[in-house]
């Protein structure tokens, strides 16, 4: 057993050789963002970015809370979209997976179908975008940022092979206590699902954090955006004010500087990222579960 | 005659006692479906009607049915002007280089991490490699204009301190795809390679030592046991990226190279830009949604036809 095996020795060291390489490649873009906020604006303008600061300066911080108020204000609308759809999203998630993958309910294969059609055609962004704006009068509403978010297909069978391996005695146990669907659901089955909203609550948490597409389509009057979307219209003001009418008036020294750019963008990513090595496990399952069969 | 009409009349009224009493069952778990089928109905049915507005000259204060039926026009306008075929193509072969170098970069990913024996190692580079998956389509365009831009680009930074010449990358077409591919790889690899990491890890490990007791190496049992082992969640996994051929990364596109640098669109257009680009920037509906329809109508065949292969391998696997 112990003879020496050269191609083992070879497969370990490129292993580690290309494993550690491809690591520090999905690392040198946040290291050059966060080395580029901490850095002067001056030594960017003529020496471009690196993946340390170069002359060492918390201006662009400085600058980003010297009127707090739209990035605080985005801060807190982007906490209360993600802990409302969050919460509302898993109890409904969870109950539209409870009740399809119960097998005496004789319409679960019905409704699965409904919703998973949904996936393979829609009527497309234009008469979407019309009956949002003018049939419901969504625009500028933080609404037609929210409600889009709360379900997916995805994640209602992803949650539904989830609650898939629970015994269905569990239910039946209900049953013959004489309780109802919805109390068998509340208290005997949403207390054995912990990992289970953990995951999916994280992909929840994690599309509403990382909302902009919805805030660009549909806000576009408001004091307060989404963060990613907040970020998005600070990295793209100089168009933006070229677009706007007040923009004859504005300098180029209102533009905001290279810096303060990647301030926000490390502001407005920060707390995900850092949350982000706790939760690790529960995208794994998420993805292990869900990714194969839908 | 008679007889058979009562029994007729008989069966319609067992089978509708059946479906009432059925329904007044399961009332509950109907009801606790409400939710999720309001939202569908609202947010996914009710547009799709409104699909007809590529065959209209669509009219905004008229409505989408008080507008002009005008047949395939709008379709035809897209199809000789070229501009269908330059989207199809670049939609597609995007896809093409995204499905299968990532899952050829994700299985080479898995089986080295799985020959990597130091659990910390291990841990930290996985971490490492997964962040990428966690931010935002705008911060990885705003990262791939940090790293190319002319100005202050780290790219150019590092070539400009290599005595070289700085590149004008927003210029040059050529370049586009390379870059859009890597930084699609580049957020997606890490996250994409636990599929093939698990199947890996559930491997029977008797198997391999057994092999290795026949005198197998390491490359032999990668090349005879690992990789036959992946070879059924690839091929399944390939196929429904495959269905999804005709559906773009909008996120991705728009965020790196927007729709206002008309240099890049050669190479960089895929039909979620034009869908969005005509619709919001020229307002012009019935292109926008007859584009729409065309991606939708394609999309839908194309992911039958890979649910149906699917099927033929392994029924389990089939999604409808």
């Amino acid at each position: 057993m112990k003879q020496h095996d050269s191609s083992m020795v070879a497969i370990k060291t490129i292993s580690y050789i290309f494993i550690g390489l491809f690591a520090i490649f999905c690392l040198i873009p946040f290291l050059m963002m966060v080395s580029g906020s901490f850095s002067s604006e001056e030594v960017i303008i003529t020496k471009g970015l690196w993946i340390l600061p170069r002359q060492f300066s918390t201006e662009a911080y400085k600058l980003a809370f010297s009127s707090p108020k739209l990035l605080l204000g985005s801060y807190a609308l982007t906490i209360i979209l993600t802990v409302c759809g969050t919460s509302i999203g898993l109890f409904l998630i969870s109950m539209t997976g409870y009740a399809l993958q119960r097998r005496d309910f004789f319409l679960r294969n019905k409704i699965s179908f409904f919703i998973y059609f949904t996936t393979l055609f829609s009527g497309g962004l234009a008469p979407t975008y019309l009956w949002m704006t003018k049939y419901l009068h969504l625009k500028d509403n933080y609404l037609a940022v929210f409600l889009p978010l709360l379900m997916s297909p995805w994640l209602i069978f992803l949650m539904k092979n989830f609650i898939k391996s629970i015994p269905f005695e569990i239910t039946e146990s209900g049953k013959i206590d004489g309780a109802g669907d919805f109390r068998i659901f509340v208290s005997l089955i949403l207390p054995t699902l912990k990992p289970a909203l953990a995951t999916v609550g994280l992909f929840l948490a994690l599309s509403y954090w990382n909302e902009w597409y919805n805030a660009m389509l549909y806000l576009s009057n408001k004091s307060y955006y989404p963060l990613q979307y907040f970020l998005y219209r600070i990295i793209n003001m100089a168009n933006y004010l070229k677009q706007s009418t007040a923009g004859a008036q504005v300098t180029v020294g209102n533009l905001p500087s290279n810096t303060l750019k990647m301030a926000t963008a490390v502001l407005a990513t920060g707390p995900i990222v850092f949350l982000y090595p706790f939760v690790q496990k529960y995208f794994i399952s998420g993805m292990t579960i869900g990714a194969v069969k839908g | 005659m008679r007889t058979k009409t009562k029994t007729v009349t008989l069966q319609l009224n067992v089978h509708k006692v059946t479906l009432g009493t059925k329904l007044l069952r399961n009332r509950t778990l109907i009801l606790m479906c409400m939710p999720a089928i309001i939202f569908f109905i609202v947010f996914n049915y009710i547009p799709m009607p409104g699909a007809y507005i590529a065959f209209t000259d669509f009219n905004y204060n008229k409505g989408i049915f008080g507008s002009r039926f005008v047949g395939f026009k709008n379709f035809e306008f897209l199809f000789n002007s070229g501009k269908l075929w330059q989207l199809t193509r670049n939609t597609v072969l995007y896809n093409l280089a995204f499905i299968f170098l990532g899952n050829a970069l994700q299985v080479i990913i898995a089986l080295m991490l799985n020959s990597i024996l130091s659990k910390t190692f291990r841990k930290v580079s996985q971490t490492l490699l997964f962040l990428p998956y966690f931010i935002s389509a705008v911060l990885v365009g705003f990262m791939v204009y940090a790293l190319f831009n002319y100005d202050y680009g780290f790219i150019n930074g590092v070539l400009k301190n290599l005595g070289q010449d700085p590149i004008s990358f927003y210029s040059k077409a050529g370049v586009w795809p390379v870059i859009i591919i890597v930084a699609n790889l580049w957020q997606s690899t890490g996250y994409g390679s636990i599929v093939y990491f698990a199947a890996l890890c559930g491997i029977d490990q008797s198997l391999i030592e057994a092999a290795r007791i026949d005198g197998a190496n390491g490359a032999q049992v990668i090349r005879y046991i690992l990789l036959p082992s992946l070879k059924s969640t690839a091929i399944i996994l390939i196929l429904f990226s495959l269905g999804g051929i005709m559906k773009g990364n909008f996120g991705l596109f728009y965020n790196i190279v927007g729709t206002a640098n008309a240099n890049l669109q050669p190479m960089t257009d895929i039909i979620e830009l034009y869908v969005y680009r005509t619709l919001i920037n020229q307002f012009n509906f019935p292109y926008s949604t007859a584009a729409g329809l065309y991606q939708s109508i394609f999309g839908f065949i194309i992911v039958n036809i890979a649910n149906a292969v699917v099927r033929k391998i392994d029924p389990e696997y089939a999604l409808f």
